[in-house]
């Protein structure tokens, strides 16, 4: 006879919820996410694929499934699941990927991105936990949200006027080509909660015989948000879900699907340094010719107040490293502290793709004012370099472990007759240490800021005034 | 008691993880389980076995969203 016990898929303590229960979940009592966790749990256990499972959990109250299931876990930003893990699928297609889904994340912020991965007949399991409401955010209504009901966003009830119908997700899916299977279930009763982890199970084996896309949608009471007793909220799921949401298989048309071209093989280092650009994890960037104190790949944040020109500073090294055939981003920060009067941005330059652009921990950091060095001194990386306007700012970086090249850049673009050009004099210092691009390619850049003939001269003697500086103060300290 | 034709189970709580919900009280089809009186550590009144009548059909297990909240197992002499 059988015995029932916590499946070996979700764990028996919670040490990554840390905290004071660390044995006990974090939904509230009663919560489908618990339950369907647990049926999961149990079919991965039955399948013998819990070693090869990655699990995507969404932005919802299932944001930390990863504290419960003994697998895989990639975290996806709100709504991105199914992109997430069809990347996944595709670089590692024998994995069991399984798209963990709440309403919200699913049918609102995600649902082109749900819609494109059905249409194209990914290879993945979707769990759709459809609880009719924003769990986490406390009760906002969803596109499942029954008419007439009351959520803290619709305080008198969902009207068809202002907010159209609930969405049937299961049905707008099924007819599309490249589903699979498309079934809705619930957990009000024994039976239908076997049925539905009868579906999960069969959503997995196609998965495993390569049979595409499944979609099992669950109708998954969420007594908080409802404002409900638990044992309520399943006569609420019979009285206000099931007209809406009939229970059912809308397809079930397992079809072998050709396999994606798998992409192509890859360095994991390759990609750390891709991802981590910016970041102390590449602090053994090797050292650009001739050997200089900055390495690629250079994670870059030029900062200053607004009006020193700042965001063009950083836009030119970008196009300077593009000049010399090297992958750039520039990104400027559009953040409160444009408003403060002070503007930053971060550029990479990088012997390989970038795949962040943002610089959480600069290389070269290029301070054209105070509040600036005082901000980003503490983000650098061990090594890295400070390059400042000694014109404006009278002590340095006080880091033992940074390289601090004083540049009196405002003060030599004021005896140029504008001190406009100070940003020009920090190109002209931050060429010289990269020691690219090279002079042919200089004037073009400057001519890129302006034709005028003045403004053009003006910028010229900047750059060399930025790049004799940059020598001069570099030379003693090597 | 002794002419039971089910092979007799026992179904475990562990109580500190109980949360009250009582969905596994609301559906154990032979209502051998009841809401405790008694709060448990974290303030929750836990589910109980009655003590007898569990015919190890596993609901209430698959209604507790607990993980870990309950086991369902063919009872031994030994045990209590
Ligand atoms: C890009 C983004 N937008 C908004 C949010 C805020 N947010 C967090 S959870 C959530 C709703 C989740 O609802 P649902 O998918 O129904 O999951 P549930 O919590 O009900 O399980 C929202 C809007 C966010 N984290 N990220
Ligand atoms: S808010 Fe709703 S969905 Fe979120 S944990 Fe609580 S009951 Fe579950
Ligand atoms: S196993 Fe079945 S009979 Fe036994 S307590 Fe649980 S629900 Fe009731
Ligand atoms: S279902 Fe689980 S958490 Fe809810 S009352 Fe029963 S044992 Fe407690």
């Amino acid at each position: 006879m059988k015995e029932f016990h916590r499946p070996e898929a979700l764990y028996s303590t919670f040490p990554r919820k840390g905290g004071a229960d660390p044995e006990a979940t974090h939904y509230c009592p009663g919560c489908g996410h618990g339950i369907i966790h647990k049926l999961l749990g149990e079919v991965i256990d039955e399948l013998g694929v819990g070693e090869r499972t990655v699990l995507i959990s969404p932005v919802g109250c299932s944001v930390f499934a990863y504290y419960y299931f003994n697998a895989g876990n990639i975290q996806a930003a709100h709504g991105r699941a199914p992109a997430v893990a069809t990347g996944v699928k595709r670089a590692r297609p024998d994995s069991i990927v399984i798209s963990y889904q709440g309403d919200g994340d699913l049918a609102a912020i995600g649902g082109n991105n749900i819609l494109q991965a059905a249409n194209r007949g990914e290879n993945m399991t979707v769990v759709f936990v459809n609880n009719a409401i924003y769990g986490m955010t406390g009760g906002q209504l969803a596109p499942t949200s029954p008419l007439g009901m009351k959520t803290t966003t619709t305080p008198e009830g969902r009207e068809f006027e202002e907010y159209g119908s609930p969405m049937r997700v299961a049905e707008l899916l099924a007819p599309l080509d490249g589903v699979s299977l498309s079934s809705r279930h619930a957990l009000i009763n024994a039976g239908e909660i076997i049925k539905t982890k009868k579906a999960l199970k069969k959503a997995i084996k196609y998965q495993m015989e390569g049979k595409g896309f499944s979609l099992v949608e669950i109708l998954s009471q969420c007594p908080t948000g409802w404002k409900v007793d638990p044992v309520e909220s399943l006569h609420w799921v019979e009285e206000h879900m099931l007209k809406v949401f009939p229970l059912g298989t809308y397809k079930d048309e397992p079809r072998q699907r050709p396999t994606p071209p798998h992409p192509a093989d890859y360095e994991p280092a390759l990609i750390d340094r891709v991802i981590h650009a910016g970041t102390s994890a590449n602090g053994r960037g090797k050292a650009h010719e001739p050997v200089r104190p900055v390495t690629l790949p250079l994670g870059i944040r030029a900062a200053g107040f607004g009006g020193q020109g700042i965001l063009l500073l950083g836009e030119m090294l970008a196009k300077a490293g593009l000049a010399e055939g090297l992958s750039v981003t520039w990104l400027p920060s559009y953040g409160p502290e444009m408003r403060g009067g002070t503007a930053n941005c971060s550029v990479v330059i990088s012997d390989t793709p970038v795949g962040n652009p943002i610089v959480d921990q600069p290389n070269l950091l290029l301070a054209l004012n105070r509040p600036s060095l005082e901000r980003f001194e503490p983000m650098m990386q061990p090594g890295g370099v400070v390059i400042y306007d000694s014109s404006l700012i009278d002590v340095g970086p006080t880091r033992s472990d940074l390289t601090a090249i004083a540049i009196p850049a405002t003060k030599i673009a004021d005896e140029l007759g504008t001190a406009k050009v100070a940003n020009v004099v920090m190109l002209g210092a931050c060429m010289e240490l990269l020691a690219f691009p090279s002079q042919s390619e200089r004037d073009p850049l400057l001519q890129s800021i302006s034709r005028d003939e003045k403004m053009l001269e003006a910028n010229r003697l900047a750059l060399k005034g930025g790049m004799e500086a940059a020598r001069a103060a570099a030379a003693p300290a090597r | 008691m002794s002419n039971s034709h089910h092979r007799r189970f026992n179904v475990e709580f562990h109580e500190d993880l109980c949360k009250g919900c009582g969905l596994c009280v609301h559906m154990c089809p032979h209502h051998v389980l009841v809401q405790s009186e008694r709060l448990n550590r974290r303030g929750f009144h836990p589910a109980e076995y009655v003590g007898e009548g569990c015919t190890g059909c596993g609901i209430c297990f698959h209604t507790c969203p607990e993980p870990s909240g309950i086991d369902v197992e063919p009872h031994s002499p030994t045990s209590a």
